[in-house]
């Protein structure tokens, strides 16, 4: 695309798309940290994750207040408004993967000595690869503009919620063996089920990826794969 | 040799019923030998507020013109094609100019009362189309100062010359002067280039309030005005009609290139 006449607004719109890019960066570290956390039983590097939260909380403020700047000032129209518009829906999904990452690591903490049996763990592990894979698809996909990659994204989705759903039964068959694994089970439940929300973030930023590029909203029916909501009964 | 391809979303009556009050088809127009119009074809809705937008010379204010055959005002000057008011052909010589500038009135860029008063400036038109008694006459004054959103500001001050009122009060003077006449389409040629911000968003106020009786063409330099008022937006540039449709998604996803190109400021 040709440069702006005005210069600086190039220089706006590329700072809040590298803003963005780095707030996507801190977000998969913090994913990948809390899952490793959760893995070694790591109490120490559950609190970093847990600290770490507000530097990507500072970035998505940082990223509102330019984008509302550049939308007083320079009153971007069509490709520039969805730009704009984009990083500011794009940094609102980032921020709560972040939060999501920290939920994780404080439940880590709340574990306190109990350790899930490694069989279950590996499960969850599974499913946090697969969303952190997801996580870099799509940011390299806004960073390259790239439609394809971004809807890629936002079909494979099904996927994890696939796991999240088998992840769920397995819970639940350990937690009716035996009452002394609820506590441990329950924690890994909301891991698991926060893992899965990451990726719906993931497919939401898919989603604006996408916008951003086309000027509408994808049309299609997201295939879903999370039968949990709808109810347990068929795992008993 | 066209240089832009014509991308057109232009609506067919669909959503609403649209019906086209003045039907522009291939439309050249001339000065001396250069072509400033190449063959334009665009519609102008009923009681839809139509922008044109484009960088300077790209013949905005020439199509204008063409539409109430003010350029035949000046020599060298001539537009081949058609351009149809209701189905009547504007360009025919047969045409009655007078008549056809009282359907089709014109608000400039810079206010021109006339120098009289308030009073007569609005009286003065509609004088040579009709006889009224005085109290008809004043009736038609103060309804078209209404309509202008002046009234209000020189009710008591009728008599005062109409080169006493500020910038923003000519240029409603002006509209109320070209409403007195009762028009069927208003055309506005950058009304709001020489106003401050305040007057600028009062002149907008009336467009919108205008717009249920009256087809209105605007040509704007300004992109958000534009946007706000208009209801469909044409892109011009280089004499040619590079893209005509529905205003909100020209400005939010245009399908030209060159036109997204203008409106986000990456022309030239």
């Amino acid at each position: 695309m040709t440069d702006h006449t005005t210069k600086a607004f190039d220089a706006d719109l590329q700072e809040i798309s590298r803003l963005v890019a780095e707030m996507g960066g801190m977000a998969e570290k913090q994913v990948a940290e809390s899952v490793d956390a959760l893995a070694k039983r790591d109490v120490t590097l559950a609190q970093d994750v847990s600290a770490g939260d507000k530097s990507i909380d500072n970035l998505q403020r940082e990223i509102e207040e330019k984008g509302i700047l550049t939308i007083a000032r320079r009153q971007p129209m069509a490709v520039d408004l969805r730009e704009v518009v984009g990083a500011l829906r794009i940094a609102n999904d980032l921020e709560r993967v972040g939060d999501l990452a920290k939920n994780i690591a404080k439940r880590v903490i709340a574990l306190n000595g109990e350790f899930p049996p490694p069989k279950l763990i590996r499960g969850v592990e599974h499913m946090a690869d697969m969303v952190l894979g997801q996580l870099k698809q799509v940011l390299d996909a806004y960073a390259r503009r790239d439609i394809g990659k971004a809807i890629t994204v936002w079909r494979d989705d099904e996927q994890i919620d696939a796991v999240c759903t088998s992840i769920f039964r397995e819970l639940l068959t350990y937690m009716m063996e035996d009452p002394r694994n609820i506590t441990f089970c329950i924690h890994l439940m909301f891991c698991a089920k926060n893992i899965e929300r990451m990726g719906d973030h993931a497919t939401n930023i898919a989603e604006t990826v996408h916008y951003i590029i086309e000027g509408r909203t994808i049309t299609e029916q997201r295939p879903k794969g999370d039968t949990t909501a709808i109810g347990l009964r068929s795992a008993l | 040799m066209r240089l832009a391809t014509l991308t057109s979303s232009a609506p067919a009556a669909r959503e609403e019923n649209l019906t086209e009050k003045i039907s522009i088809v291939h439309l050249d127009f001339f000065y001396g030998d250069t072509r400033a119009l190449k063959a334009i074809t665009v519609p102008l809705y009923s009681g839809k507020v139509t922008a044109f937008i484009g960088p300077s010379g790209c013949g905005k204010s020439t199509l204008l013109r063409v539409l109430n055959r003010m350029y035949d005002l000046y020599p060298n000057q001539r537009a081949v094609g058609e351009v149809r008011l209701d189905g009547e052909d504007v360009l025919s010589p047969a045409q009655d100019l007078n008549l056809l500038r009282a359907r089709v009135g014109m608000v400039f860029q810079r206010p021109t009362p006339f120098p009289m008063s308030i009073y007569e400036n609005i009286a003065f038109g509609i004088r040579l189309y009709k006889q009224l008694s005085k109290s008809e006459l004043d009736d038609r004054v103060k309804d078209s100062l209404e309509r202008a959103a002046l009234w209000e500001e020189v009710k008591n001050k009728l008599d005062a010359s109409g080169l006493s009122l500020s910038g923003g009060q000519q240029q409603r003077l002006c509209i109320a002067r070209t409403v007195a006449v009762q028009p069927e389409v208003i055309l506005f040629d950058e009304p709001c280039s020489a106003l401050d911000p305040i007057s600028t968003a009062k002149i907008e106020e009336l467009i919108d309030d205008l717009k249920s009786e009256y087809t209105i063409a605007i040509v704007t330099h300004n992109m958000q005005q534009a946007a706000r008022v208009s209801d469909f937006t044409a892109f011009m540039y280089l004499g040619e009609l590079v893209e005509f449709g529905d205003t909100t998604r020209l400005f939010t996803n245009p399908s030209n290139r060159q036109t997204q190109d203008y409106i986000t400021g990456r022309f030239g």
